[in-house]
């Protein structure tokens, strides 16, 4: 049989194939003891899993090793999950984790379902049970730490937002042993009183076995029987705890609750005032209303009002008057223009027979002006006068007659002479 | 005003809303109105002063030596 010869390199490459094709060995989840813990300044982890008779060599890269919710430490029993293959360079086979729990996480978690199951079968997450907050709490009671952040938050955010509020801490254990009872005995001890408004129940963050309390069947139960609201602020935005479930209302911390609780001073006092306008507006419009259609009822009234009749009639009165007198002072207006007419053609006729009288009369005159014997003696004609009758023919003339000469300027006596007559 | 001392102050400000509301809808007699709007301003004076009066206090519940829980002032060292 021919041996084969490996260099180391073939051989490591051949075992590590052999590790990566195997499916348990790809997807491994390790229980065990942390030793030689080493945090490297790249963020990656190294470690030892041990147990009584076994070690493997262990190393979380940063990628998961800054997931964690705990910080893990030589003695430490933790749950790893991961693949373990070969690092060549060594010739070391090392588990490479993905996720690192503490030992027992894995059971709470367990527990923590099944139980969140159970309670949300038998109706305590129901939303139609939560409670309504109040608008205005007088007095909010405080089931955490009487020391921490926790009381500190709420009431700072409290007393910012509403400077009347009033706080009651009932001081409660958050974890560890017996603090599961405390918070139901706080919360059963609001409940004795009936001056608290609001519960708020809470505590900071922490790893799920520090907050598990809050996961507690006996406190999800008194937080359910709580005739007061509660509300419930465990740990940070991303935990959930089954309280957070059964209350009335989940924060996502305990600052948050108090802002929820308590309502902003400001804003309470502007609704009022808001309130109070609009009565004083609602108030106005309807005695407006009233009063507008009271002017209309009034209006209608008088219109059948005596009085009213009595003044329509003399209206009515007045103006068959009117068209009366103003049907006649038409007429007598249009009489009248005739009167005129008539009157201006009469005068134009009459001036028209004067103008032609005038007009005959100057032609007469010049007709006559130049018919006078004064005009013709101007010429230089001259009448002959005998025996004051004037003389028209040589015939009634007789030599030695006298005569009298007319010219235009004067007379002259004359005695005939000699009669020649003429035939004309 | 004295049946409204029993009331507190969430009830106080629903009742108000219901006045206003009451009042907005407008089919109410005058009467009926004036009345409202009486209860509105007594309420809204009253939810006013009840703001006004509230002053903040703060108390922790202590187990007394018989056992018995007390509420006593809380000295809180505020930053």
């Amino acid at each position: 049989m021919d041996s084969v010869i490996f260099s180391v390199s073939q051989l490591t490459k051949y075992i590590k194939e052999i590790f990566d094709y195997d499916d348990v060995l790809n997807d491994v989840i390790v229980k065990g003891e942390i030793s030689n813990f080493k945090l490297h300044s790249s963020g990656h982890m190294y470690f030892t899993l041990k147990d009584n008779d076994a070690k493997i060599r262990c190393v979380l890269f940063k990628g998961y090793s800054s997931k964690l919710k705990f910080i893990p430490e030589d003695g430490m029993s933790v749950i790893a999950y991961g693949c373990v293959t070969v690092y060549e360079r060594d010739g070391q086979y090392q588990l490479y984790c993905r996720k690192l729990e503490p030992e027992g996480y894995g059971s709470l978690y367990l527990a923590f379902e099944k139980l969140k199951e159970k309670l949300d079968k038998e109706g305590l997450f129901s939303e139609e049970r939560k409670k309504k907050l109040p608008i205005f709490p007088r007095k909010i009671g405080v089931v955490t730490s009487s020391t921490g952040a926790v009381i500190r938050d709420i009431i700072n955010v409290s007393t910012r937002r509403f400077s009347g509020v009033k706080i009651i801490l009932y001081p409660a254990k958050v974890q560890g042993e017996g603090a599961a009872e405390t918070i139901v005995e706080g919360i059963k001890y609001f409940n004795s009183r009936d001056d608290i408004d609001v519960i708020i129940i809470g505590r900071g963050g922490g790893s799920i076995e520090e907050l598990w309390a809050f996961n507690e069947e006996i406190v999800a139960r008194a937080i359910y029987d709580s005739k007061i609201p509660i509300i419930s602020a465990v740990g940070h935005e991303t935990d959930y705890t089954i309280s957070d479930f059964v209350a009335d209302v989940r924060a996502s911390t305990p600052s948050h609750a108090a802002e929820m609780a308590v309502p902003r001073f400001d804003e309470l006092k502007f609704k009022i005032n808001s309130y109070q306008e609009t009565l004083y507006k609602c108030l106005n419009n309807k005695i407006k209303k009233d009063l507008l259609y009271l002017g209309s009822l009034h209006q209608r009234l008088m219109n059948y009002s005596p009085n009213n009749i009595i003044l329509q009639n003399m209206q009515y009165l007045d103006n068959l008057r009117n068209k009366l007198e103003h049907t006649v002072l038409q007429k007598l207006t249009t009489s009248q223009s005739q009167v005129e007419l008539l009157k201006t053609k009469l005068l134009n006729i009459g001036s028209n027979v004067v103008l032609e009288r005038r007009s005959n009369f100057s032609v007469l005159v010049g007709k006559m002006d130049a018919l006078s014997p004064l005009k013709i003696l101007k010429r230089g004609y001259a009448f002959v006068e005998k025996d004051e009758g004037i003389v028209k023919s040589v015939n009634e003339l007789d030599i030695g007659d006298d005569i009298i000469l007319h010219f235009c300027d004067g007379n002259v006596k004359c005695n005939v002479l000699e009669k020649m007559e003429v035939n004309l | 005003m004295k049946e409204q001392l029993n009331l507190n102050f969430e009830e106080a400000i629903k009742r108000l809303e219901e006045i206003v509301k009451k009042l907005e809808s407008d089919n109410l007699s005058l009467d009926e109105s004036l009345k409202l709007f009486k209860e509105g301003i007594e309420l809204s004076d009253y939810c006013n002063r009840k703001l006004d009066e509230a002053e903040r206090q703060i108390n922790i519940v202590l187990k007394g030596s018989n056992g018995e829980l007390i509420e006593t002032e809380f000295n809180f060292e505020e930053e």
